[in-house]
């Protein structure tokens, strides 16, 4: 489905889309380039679109966004996605970047902003803490003032690729006493600061994503808070707004789905029961991503004309992670009793896996799938959301 | 209907529930998986010396006669401990396949050492195209002599790489579906020219591709009939399914408890998670998807006891059911955990592994209600 563009924008797409493929790095197409790639590896399209000006699209331009439309950012969006190009490291860029130039002083934005663009710097996300799950308010990492220091303990947890990270932003309770969401303060430390280490936390696929993050007696002058003290709830926010705009996920759900389908043209004989029901549920969930990818076109429609699209962030990482689950589901079950069988990490080694190529990163998708409907605020948080945002219950 | 337990099986109960409490732990299951070999002969002997592995075959095979009942018994433990150790494979699978379909040599050959505990067995049935069609075979047996001589490739045989002893499906007539063209043979897993490629399977345990070029085996080797093979593992399918499901059970039973606790213990947004109606009314569903499958596993063990007709259709149709339960609890388990049950060191997303294992084992739920639907 295609929005109905001038031809201006339908040159924009084009060429969006030739850029892409002519620089996608062939050596980042991988098995599973979410967990198959070195920093070294993910950072290479990072530096392709940086050195074109493209790596910011929600950047403003003064700060070194490419000053798109919001047509033009969403059909970036949708080529690349489409493209099956990694995205790149979203915290970096999509997270603390907008933080850092709508609420940090000038010296801050001089620091940091142009590291986060040119891939520099490596950014992760301290917010959640153990027991806080979608419960972020209820940060527990204490941030003591002495002096032009902050003396920061604490434990942050499921901390995404922590363990490529030069700098982590950082939730930490700067007041005690007052309520929950008022005595935050939004700080960024230097992962090299004495005092701050890394445990690797592995996820049921075998694969190592997130991290525990440990905090302890770690001094972090004073010139790295964001904003004021105790004001770190209202850009945490802000951030978590952003983190939830680009969970549709329509590219990615249209690529496994089309990955699907070959893999049941080639696993499961015409004359095979089996291959109807396939059939069947395939173009049920193509009907799902062709609902969400029109409701997705609405709201950017909406958008552009100024209207607030309200709570339908929270729509679109509703279904966007059920319809991916279920395609990962399907595609596990399509391989049939390769199924069975997983890679070991690192996969890097030498170790044999059984079936098609195109069957080995089934069971991990799978696996590693089952996150998506827990992460970024559960769907479960997502839809009392609209209950009270939208239904006003 | 409810299965009231004998007093027999009450002891079979207590004492594999004893020895897994006191030997199975959690942390104990993981060493035992982190090994080289990822199993535990010392378990598995343990296992043989409570008579476990003896509890299904019948007297006269020198077992304690305890029958489907005694097996759903043991896996509903097993499966509450996510045993990794090839009990289905040995004693369900390939055990049930020698003595309902061996000759007397055979049984008196294999039944004793499988009962001590002396040799572990795979089964050889799928096929890289086969999916879950077990007359869908291409390996060939021809006939050698008096002997056979076996070519061909297995794929995804569970347990293979721990195993002394293959049964293994071949075919000695007909085109590659030609369901009375298909025998069994009983192969060293250690003879010349079979080749295994080992891996590791999703929940733990070990499998492998099997290339068999120019093996030969002795008249003694064919086990039942030329050309009964589907029939007989069509049989011994509907017995490992009846124990798979009884493991999906105490699967459930464990992820049911272990998110029930952590629900009332686990606070959000000043509150326990479970006191949000919309987590409560999801645990409730958890319960009665346990419940159904408790009361279907026991319907289709009893249906085995009694032989009553229709227990095939019924076997499919208990994998089908208790599977999608199986698959909608464990999903709900890990996430209801939050980020806990995406971690490898909690125990609930083992138990979904162990589930989605089983959801493939002979087939998937939409495979077994298609054929539910189909049967006679």
């Amino acid at each position: 489905m295609e929005l109905q563009l001038s031809s201006e924008d339908a040159g924009f797409r084009d060429e969006v889309r030739v850029f892409i493929a002519e620089n996608y790095p062939a050596e980042m197409r991988v098995p599973n380039p979410e967990t198959d790639l070195s920093k070294e590896q993910m950072l290479l399209w990072h530096r392709i679109l940086y050195d074109k000006g493209w790596i910011a699209p929600l950047w403003p331009k003064q700060y070194g966004g490419p000053g798109w439309s919001i047509t033009q950012r969403f059909l970036f969006e949708q080529e690349t996605s489409r493209a099956g190009t990694l995205p790149p490291l979203a915290f970096s860029v999509t997270m603390v970047g907008p933080v850092i130039y709508t609420f940090g002083n000038e010296a801050q934005k001089q620091k940091f902003l142009p590291r986060i663009l040119s891939g520099q710097d490596w950014w992760c996300q301290g917010y959640s803490e153990p027991g806080s799950g979608s419960d972020l308010a209820s940060v527990r990492t204490k941030a003591v003032r002495e002096g032009d220091h902050y003396i920061v303990n604490g434990h942050k947890t499921w901390t995404t690729l922590a363990q490529h990270a030069d700098w982590i932003f950082c939730l930490v309770r700067t007041d005690a006493a007052a309520k929950p969401q008022s005595g935050i303060s939004f700080l960024l430390i230097d992962m090299k600061s004495p005092g701050v280490s890394v445990r690797p936390i592995i996820t049921i696929d075998g694969s190592h994503e997130v991290n525990d993050v440990f905090l302890e007696n770690v001094r972090v002058p004073a010139e790295n808070l964001i904003g004021e003290e105790n004001k770190g709830w209202t850009y945490a926010k802000f951030l978590l707004g952003n983190e939830r705009t680009s969970m549709a996920g329509i590219g990615r759900s249209i690529r496994a789905l089309n990955s699907l389908r070959k893999i049941v043209e080639a696993e499961i004989p015409t004359e095979d029961p089996a291959h109807l029901e396939f059939i069947k549920e395939i173009a049920r969930i193509e009907l799902d991503v062709l609902a969400l990818e029109a409701t997705e076109l609405r709201v950017v429609a909406q958008m552009s004309r100024g209207i607030d699209p309200g709570a339908a962030a929270s729509l679109f990482k509703i279904r966007g992670t059920e319809i991916f689950q279920e395609i990962t589901e399907l595609t596990h079950r399509a391989i049939g009793n390769y199924g069975l069988a997983i890679r070991e990490h690192p996969v890097s080694g030498n170790h044999f896996m059984p079936g098609p190529e195109y069957g080995h990163t089934a069971s991990e998708r799978y696996l590693n799938s089952r996150k998506l409907s827990i992460y970024g605020g559960s769907n479960e948080i997502q839809r009392n959301i609209i209950a009270k945002a939208v239904l006003g219950l | 209907m409810d299965i009231q337990l004998t007093e027999e099986q009450e002891l079979l109960r207590a004492s594999v529930q004893r020895l897994l409490r006191d030997q199975y732990g959690f942390d104990a299951r993981r060493k035992i998986v982190a090994t080289e070999q990822g199993w535990s002969r010392k378990h598995w002997n343990s296992f043989a010396e409570l008579g476990l592995l003896a509890a299904p075959f019948s007297e006269d095979a020198g077992g304690l006669g305890g029958g489907p009942l005694a097996t759903m018994i043991v896996m509903q433990e097993f499966g509450r401990h996510l045993v990794v150790e090839p009990f289905v494979e040995t004693v369900v699978l390939c055990g049930s396949l020698i003595e309902h379909f061996g000759s007397d040599d055979q049984k008196q050959q294999f039944i004793p050492d499988i009962i001590a505990g002396d040799s572990i067995w795979a089964l050889a049935w799928s096929e890289k195209g086969s999916r879950y069609d077990l007359n869908n075979v291409t390996v060939t047996a021809k006939q050698d002599g008096s002997g056979y001589i076996l070519n061909g490739e297995k794929a995804a045989v569970i347990g293979a790489p721990w195993s002394d002893w293959l049964i293994v499906s071949a075919r000695t007539s007909g085109d590659r579906s030609d369901r009375d063209g298909v025998s069994l043979f009983i192969v060293d897993r250690r003879t010349a020219n079979l080749d295994l490629q080992n891996f590791r399977t999703i929940d733990g345990r070990s499998a492998a591709e099997i290339r068999l070029r120019d093996v030969k085996v002795g008249a003694g080797a064919l086990l039942g009939t030329e050309g009964n093979g589907v029939f007989a593992l069509e049989q011994c399918r509907d017995i490992a399914i009846a124990a798979l499901c009884a493991e999906a059970v105490g699967a459930m039973a464990e992820l049911n408890a272990v998110t029930l606790e952590y629900a009332k213990t686990r606070k959000q947004f000043g509150a326990a998670l479970g006191s949000f109606q919309v987590l409560q009314h999801r645990m409730v569903d958890m319960f009665i998807a346990h419940q159904e499958a408790i009361s279907l596993m026991q319907h289709l063990s009893l249906s085995l006891v009694t032989r009553e007709p229709g227990g095939s259709k019924l076997a499919s149709g208990a994998k089908s059911k208790i599977g999608y339960a199986a698959k909608f609890i464990a999903e709900q388990a890990v996430q209801l955990h939050g980020g806990m049950g995406m971690s490898d060191e909690l125990n609930v997303g083992h138990y979904f592994k162990r589930i989605s294992s089983f959801n493939i084992q002979f087939g998937d739920p939409a495979y077994h209600v298609l054929r539910y639907a189909r049967h006679n």
